[in-house]
């Protein structure tokens, strides 16, 4: 008994041993952190004398999330969030089906073609903002410069806008580059998906008397369906939390592209602690709502 | 092999542990207050001067201090990037953490108001008293600078934000006299019509803060220096009906300016009237350097004058350098302090990064042509403090009130609520 009592014990020493470092590290830097956001969330601190205690400062709980919720400036954000999200989120799984779908045949140059793709993947979103700012300049006709100019070269006058500085949809401008960055990742994903279905089936579903539709519609794509689903928790969670791509196209100020993110920056440089550590409550909580089920799905298939 | 494999179990860990502390302490470098040495030994003096002209001023400025104080050791805590931007972010952890720098750079006024009232800063009347500064910089400068009866810091170098830059062979190819003097706002759009009819930019500007930049002088051309200065102090009112008619000249100067201003900034903006593609730019002083570095003349290839109705005022911003609560080696600070105030300190400086001497005793013929003019005006005008550069009014408000601007000149608000935002963003002053 003593015996395999220790034996057991020594079974699970080594590997608690191993992952403590790090599950204490994780439980400080991540949890309490996030504990700490979320109790500076709920008081009033609005002012760096009242960070550093040279003014009183109370707890008034959930005060800051409606009167953010409710101020016009913050809607805004949200709507923008949600917008680009959307834009995000369709153009990635779209693109990214598209081009896997092309390069699942077996075909010529592949390897390169998947390379060409999924190479925006590895530039920065800073080094990349910096450039799509020249290309999505929103000066028109004489002046124009950037995407604007390339429409007038090949005749599409008309297609010429002012991109990002549109004050109601101008955000989604914002989503192309974030579009063309990781709609390769996303094209590998599926291609996996793709790759990961037996032959068999197809063969199968052809001898039954499938036609292409009917095999995409009925064999592949109930397949594929968990990859879309990972891919679109990752892309939307990224999406959620986007910030470095919006700041260097366009500045904190600019009403425009506003987004959550960014009032939490402006809220932190303004010494607004108790606002910025609410806005990134909020931000938790939305990304949140979109992982944990994922995650308690997973959990349950594994099991 | 049991014993073996629990014995390498425990060493893996020690490693993890090991390596994970090693990567967290990382950034607590410099070791501390370093050993022996009094705290005259050594100051860190934290700026965003990393690039350009303001770097070769911070070297001008350490070597005086060098010859003026051998026994401090300068050690340079410059931080680069965003314009000061993340220099101010990671000060902000700093003194948060309570770990600050012997002296950091900050905009002279009320942008130290945070720092003042989280007790991070030291009044440094007494230094002024020391280094005999009361004498040295204009009474006008020193009453705002002046907080609840203390100071706060030493102004190292002036600039002036109230400057047009102009383009003379664009005016001169539009039929417009470019020796033409403005006396108010109206002359200068009836004249900024014409450019606009012939198809040129006539007023470039860039981004929120430009923008905000722009606000200030047109307010502060509008309103008079007084009333300028009372937006700021509580005798003006934001909701008057002059401040309506100050936002109403600036929805027509916005009028005049590039459609893709959001995307830029300020360099790119009076770029434009460098390469003859705007008529004029509302820009600090420090856009004198961007003509000089190509090579351009003064009178000849570009002007400058005050924005029109604000001749005889200098709406004035300044670097300027503080004394930390709690800071590791405050001698070494006093020292560095005396030299940012000392006649040499502030020539060498100012002739290298293209500013002026907050000091009136200053030579002015050991400087450029378009600093002297700013010497002579700085000596004789109605000083007042800019808003976009932190002198007239705290991080907080600047921040509400360019995201009204922003919000205005994007198209997503009218006047009226403009001015009631902005109202609303001043009145968090107190």
């Amino acid at each position: 008994m003593i015996k395999t009592a220790k034996k057991a014990g020594r079974k699970a020493g080594a590997p608690l041993l191993l992952i403590a470092p790090s599950l204490i590290l994780v439980g400080i830097f991540v949890y309490g952190l996030i504990g700490a956001n979320f109790k500076t969330s709920l008081s009033d601190v609005h002012t760096a004398g009242q960070a550093t205690g040279q003014a009183p400062a109370g707890t008034v709980w959930l005060d800051n999330y409606f009167d953010l919720l409710g101020s016009e400036a913050f809607q805004h954000s949200l709507k923008n969030l949600f917008l680009y999200t959307g834009v995000f989120l369709g153009g990635t799984m779209l693109m990214g089906f598209l081009w896997a779908w092309l390069l699942e045949r077996p075909m010529k140059g592949e390897g390169i073609f998947r390379s060409v793709y999924l190479f925006p993947m590895a530039v920065s979103f800073v080094a990349s903002g910096v450039v799509w700012r020249w290309l999505l300049n929103s000066n028109q006709d004489q002046s124009a410069t950037g995407l604007n100019r390339l429409f007038q070269m090949i005749g599409l006058d008309f297609l010429q806008n002012n991109w990002w500085n549109n004050v109601d949809y101008g955000i989604t401008a914002i989503a192309i580059p974030a579009i063309w960055q990781l709609s390769g990742y996303v094209m590998a994903l599926f291609l996996a998906g793709f790759r990961g279905i037996p032959d068999e089936l197809r063969e199968a579903a052809r001898v039954d008397g499938a036609t292409t539709w009917q095999l995409y519609r009925h064999v592949l794509f109930p397949q594929l369906s968990p990859i879309a689903l990972s891919a679109l928790i990752i892309i939307g969670h990224m999406s959620l939390k986007s910030f470095d791509l919006i700041m260097s196209i366009s500045k904190p100020a600019n009403y425009q592209t506003k987004v959550p993110a960014v009032d939490m920056y402006v809220f932190k440089s303004s010494f607004d602690y108790a606002n910025a550590a609410a806005v990134g409550s909020i931000l938790l909580v939305l990304v949140a709502l979109v992982v944990v089920p994922y995650l308690v799905r997973t959990n349950r298939k594994e099991k | 092999m049991r014993f073996n494999r629990r014995t390498n179990a425990v060493v893996a860990g020690a490693v993890i542990a090991g390596l994970t502390l090693a990567a967290c302490g990382g950034d607590s470098d410099d070791g501390g207050d370093g050993g022996g040495g009094g705290s005259a030994a050594e100051v860190e003096v934290f700026t965003w001067w990393a690039a350009g002209s303001e770097k070769a001023g911070l070297d001008a400025l350490v070597n005086v201090f060098e010859e003026q104080h051998p026994e401090t050791k300068f050690v340079n805590g410059a931080v680069a990037g965003g314009a000061g931007s993340a220099a101010k972010d990671l000060l902000q952890s700093r003194l948060q953490a309570n770990d600050p720098p012997d002296t950091f750079q900050a905009h002279a006024g009320m942008e130290l108001l945070d720092y003042i009232n989280a007790g991070q800063l030291q009044d440094v009347s007494l230094l002024y008293d020391a280094f005999d500064l009361r004498e040295a910089f204009p009474a006008d400068l020193i009453e705002r600078l002046t907080h609840d009866g203390k100071i706060y810091s030493i102004p190292s170098n002036i600039h002036r934000a109230n400057v047009v830059w102009a383009n003379p062979a664009v005016l001169e190819e539009n039929g417009i006299d470019p020796d033409k003097t403005y006396a108010d706002l109206d002359e200068w759009f009836a004249d900024l019509d014409v450019l606009q009819e012939a198809g040129v930019t006539p007023l470039s500007v860039a981004t929120a803060w430009t923008q905000v930049h722009l606000l200030e002088t047109i307010l502060l051309s509008t309103l008079g220096a007084d009333a300028y200065t009372g937006l700021w102090e509580g005798e003006t009112d934001w909701n008057g009906p002059e401040v309506t008619e100050a936002l109403e000249n600036f929805e027509q100067a916005m009028s005049y300016t590039n459609g893709d201003r959001d995307g830029l900034d300020w360099p790119e903006a009076t770029q434009m009237v460098i390469d003859g593609n705007a008529a004029f730019n509302v820009m600090g002083d420090w856009a004198v350097a961007a003509f000089e570095e190509q090579g351009k003349e003064l009178g000849t290839d570009f002007t400058a004058f005050p924005v029109p109705g604000t001749d005889g005022v200098f709406d004035f911003l300044a670097d300027s350098f503080t004394l930390p609560e709690g800071a590791p080696h405050p001698d070494g600070a006093r020292n560095w302090l005396e030299t940012v105030g000392s006649l040499e300190g502030q020539t060498a400086f100012n002739k290298a990064k293209g500013s002026i001497p907050a000091r009136v005793d200053a030579d002015p013929a050991e400087f450029s042509a378009y600093q002297q003019t700013a010497i002579e005006s700085f000596g004789q005008d109605t000083i007042v403090s800019s808003l976009a550069h932190g002198a007239a009014a705290p991080v907080a408000v600047l921040n509400a009130v360019s995201d009204a601007t922003s919000k205005f000149t994007a198209g997503a608000s009218d006047i009226g609520t403009f001015q009631s935002e902005l109202a609303s963003a001043a009145a968090a002053t107190s």
